[in-house]
């Protein structure tokens, strides 16, 4: 039986500049930060209240395991905005978003009342998008 | 382009907000609270309820946990506890001591400890805090003892 996710991947086109938007933009705490090479490290950060769950940011460049079309393709898609890496949630939706617009993070959507709730749209510094959805989204009685 | 918009009470928001950042950028200076409220132009009580609605703690409970946060991040860099307590803006090193136990849940030496033995094991053995499925894909375990068995 699964139980929990404990470990998973974005994939990020620089691995400094991620560290700065996950740490200093969006407040994730630094779980690891482990020198690989010369010009690779192990990155892992969580959101604030789940220190069990790892994010790992991916660096994509051409390596063992990504051959040089696969990173070139993997990139472009990357910066096109393609991958949705997942729902982020938030005790405030409203103030969140003023407070990420503040430290100038992106908005693809600002706060939107849609069927299923609240939610905002925003993109990480590759061009990953999250949406971010107050917790109460997902309560029973919204139907979610 | 981001589209510009507004919900309710959207001002409230983001003088609420202003105040949060204006304590994250200024932890370690004499803060005080008092005129982050006169600031944002509300009475101190309309300003403490509404920052404690947001962000689920007070301006003061919310600075004493940035501190704590930020002396935690330096004694992970090395500094001594005495220097940690007095760069995130404590004025006596027992009420650092006495709050960081509390919040943290073990003495700041005790803290700092720790950490100086997890970073050298990490610098020992860094494969050993990595999951394997992921050194083995990008080919870190090549040239390193990893693998090694009793076989």
């Amino acid at each position: 039986m699964i139980t929990r996710m404990t470990v998973t991947n974005i994939h990020v086109i620089d691995q400094d500049s991620a560290y700065d938007f996950y740490i200093n933009k969006l407040g994730f705490t630094l779980v690891d930060d482990i020198p690989m090479g010369p010009e690779t490290r192990w990155l892992t950060v969580s959101p604030p209240e789940q220190p069990d769950l790892q994010l790992v940011l991916f660096p994509v460049k051409v390596s063992k395991m990504f051959p040089k079309e696969t990173a070139e393709a993997l990139i472009a898609l990357i910066r096109q905005g393609v991958f949705g890496c997942g729902v982020l949630t938030c005790n405030d939706i409203f103030a969140t978003y003023e407070e990420l617009k503040a430290k100038g993070v992106e908005f693809i959507k600002p706060p939107t009342k849609e069927f299923y709730g609240t939610e905002a749209l925003f993109k990480d510094d590759s061009g990953n998008y999250f949406s971010l959805q107050p917790l109460n989204n997902f309560s029973h009685e919204n139907g979610v | 382009m981001q589209q510009e918009f507004d919900y309710p009470r959207v001002y409230l928001y983001r003088r609420v907000v202003q105040a949060k950042l204006f304590i994250d950028n200024h932890y370690a200076d004499k803060i005080d609270l008092d005129n982050i409220a006169d600031e944002a132009y509300f009475s101190k009580f309309h300003f403490i309820r509404l920052f404690k609605s947001v962000y689920g703690k007070t301006p003061h409970q919310y600075l004493k946990a940035v501190r704590i946060e930020k002396a935690k991040q330096l004694l992970k860099a090395g500094k001594t506890v005495s220097d940690a307590c007095f760069l995130v803006g404590f004025d006596s090193l027992s009420s650092f001591s006495g709050l960081f136990r509390r919040m943290v849940g073990q003495p700041a030496s005790a803290y700092a400890e720790a950490h100086q033995e997890q970073q050298q094991q990490i610098a020992h053995k860094p494969l050993a805090f990595v999951p394997g499925c992921y050194a083995y894909q990008h080919g870190w375990l090549e040239n390193s003892n990893f693998e090694e068995t009793d076989r």
